[in-house]
């Protein structure tokens, strides 16, 4: 047997989506111009699918500390902390991101999804039980696969199916730990924290949230879903990435819990890989000072979501069930998304298709990021593309506008 | 009907709720493959299964089981350890 012939049934459906146009997977950008605009194909491309919620990777202040962090310390640190060495500056950042969220301490990643990896499969050991969000990211379930922990699923959301799945762990011992996100990354939505957080509390367990798409993006100091809901001091972990709203790529984890930095010995997905280059560590230390320092960052984000999320909603698309910089359109079925989703590029405005198995409840999605950097008249551009092709495809509802939680409802068991 | 049949009912009631009407689904039916569901309908699934016995399936235990049949018999096990 071929050795992947695994994958013929991925390769048949790449290759019928490719048909409609081009790979989706293998979006070829020329160059890029700035935080909010490509060459595509020859031509300008206005971006709303880079995550680049607050615009900062062509930001003044993170580019000049960049390079002078590379003309310092080198192109690389050619090896892991704990076998190679800590730089200055590793530890510069993990101080910086522990008195941004008032915690006692940092860790830093080589990646957001390292960081996720790392920490949820460390923290959950054997006769622990690891309660997960359905509709969690990749880099959770993965965790959960590395850890030694059962783990158990509860309905999107629903403080009170977890509350449930906990009760019917009465009787087993170790720890519970629960993980959840700030906002989902499909449907932009927002995690129920201030339920979550109080079933933690009365269930005794350990609270995770992983804030990748609301740093810098939610809470009045950028701190996230957390910093919004009022529940900071209920949470023992918040994971995030320095890959969207602080331009670069990496991760982290911060906590209160003594002996936290134990972890740094523990942890196979950080001991294990090459640590951050200076170049990152610079621009991510750079960014942070500027989301520290400039709440309009955070404002904007918000604004420009919200009046693009509205006037979508207005123009009869079935969008995501609350305004956030992540705006989904529901599309009728898998191809219209995949026509959808060429058209307006072929128009001049990139999004993200996303289509099952990596959307909940099966939808296929046209998935818009919106940055603080979006300016009205690219705002507009789009929604006016977008509008002109929902037409064209004739999927705009004409009737009462639907949210795509109403959208999406399932069947109920 | 023994304890397992009743599940094994069950489950299939739950699963032809999901699939197209004409799609025939007994204790040989495997999960995944078969009825056309992706992974994610399938973990969707296993949320109505789990709402209506009343427990947790660990997701380890999902992806040892490949027919109804095989999920039957995990429910019987789960739901005699629960006891």
């Amino acid at each position: 047997m071929a050795l992947l012939s695994k994958f013929d049934d991925m390769r048949a459906a790449l290759q019928a989506l490719a048909a409609g146009g081009r790979n989706p997977f293998d979006v070829r950008f020329e160059k890029i111009l700035s935080a909010t605009e490509a060459v595509l194909e020859g031509r300008p491309c206005l971006l709303f699918g880079t995550n680049n919620y607050l615009g900062l990777t062509f930001d003044e202040s993170c580019t000049a500390a960049s390079v002078s962090s590379v003309l310092a310390a080198g192109t690389g640190t050619t090896g892991s902390r704990i076998a190679n060495g800590t730089y200055g500056d590793h530890v510069l950042l993990e101080k910086r991101i522990a008195e941004f969220y008032g915690k006692r301490a940092a860790m830093i990643f080589t990646t957001g999804y390292q960081a996720n990896l790392g920490l949820i499969s460390t923290l959950a050991g054997r006769d622990d039980h690891l309660l997960i969000d359905a509709d969690s990211h990749a880099s959770i379930y993965d965790a959960c696969k590395l850890s030694a922990a059962e783990v158990i699923r509860f309905r999107h959301n629903d403080a009170e199916d977890l509350a449930r799945r906990l009760r019917r762990l009465k009787n087993h011992p170790g720890n519970r730990i629960i993980v959840t996100e700030g906002i989902f990354s499909m449907l932009g939505d927002s995690a129920r924290l201030r339920e979550i957080a109080s079933v933690k509390r009365e269930m005794g367990a350990t609270l995770i949230v992983d804030e990748a798409h609301s740093l810098g993006t939610r809470g009045k100091n950028g701190r996230g879903v957390c910093e919004d809901s009022g529940v900071e001091s209920e949470v023992d972990f918040v994971v995030g990435t320095f890959s969207k709203s602080l331009g670069a790529i990496g991760g982290f984890a911060v906590s209160d819990l003594p002996d936290f930095d134990l972890l740094r010995i523990a942890c196979r997905p950080y001991m294990f890989t090459a640590s951050l280059p200076p170049a990152v560590v610079g621009s991510v230390t750079a960014a942070l000072s500027r989301i520290s320092t400039d709440a309009s960052l955070g404002e904007r984000v918000r604004l420009n979501s919200s009046k693009l999320y509205r006037a979508l909603a207005q123009e009869g698309f079935a969008v995501g069930p609350e305004p956030n910089p992540i705006v989904a359109l529901k599309m009728p079925d898998k191809e219209s998304a995949v026509r959808f989703w060429n058209r307006i590029l072929e128009q001049g405005v990139y999004a993200n298709l996303a289509l099952p198995p990596a959307t909940p409840g099966s939808l296929s999605l046209i998935r818009c990021s919106i940055s603080a950097a979006h300016s009205e008249a690219q705002i507009n551009r789009a929604l006016s593309v977008m509008a002109a092709v929902g037409r064209e495809l004739g999927i705009l509802n004409p009737g009462p506008k639907k949210t795509l939680a109403q959208a999406a409802e399932r069947v109920p068991a | 009907m023994s304890d397992n049949n009743s599940i094994e009912a069950g489950v299939i009631e739950l699963l032809a709720r999901r699939v197209r009407a004409d799609t025939k689904v007994t204790a040989d039916t495997r999960i995944v493959g078969e009825l056309g569901l992706d992974s994610v309908a399938v973990l969707d699934f296993i949320q109505d299964v789990e709402d209506r016995f009343d427990l947790s399936i660990p997701l380890e235990r999902v992806a040892e089981v490949q027919t109804i049949g095989e999920l039957s018999v995990a429910i019987q096990t789960l739901k005699r350890a629960a006891r």
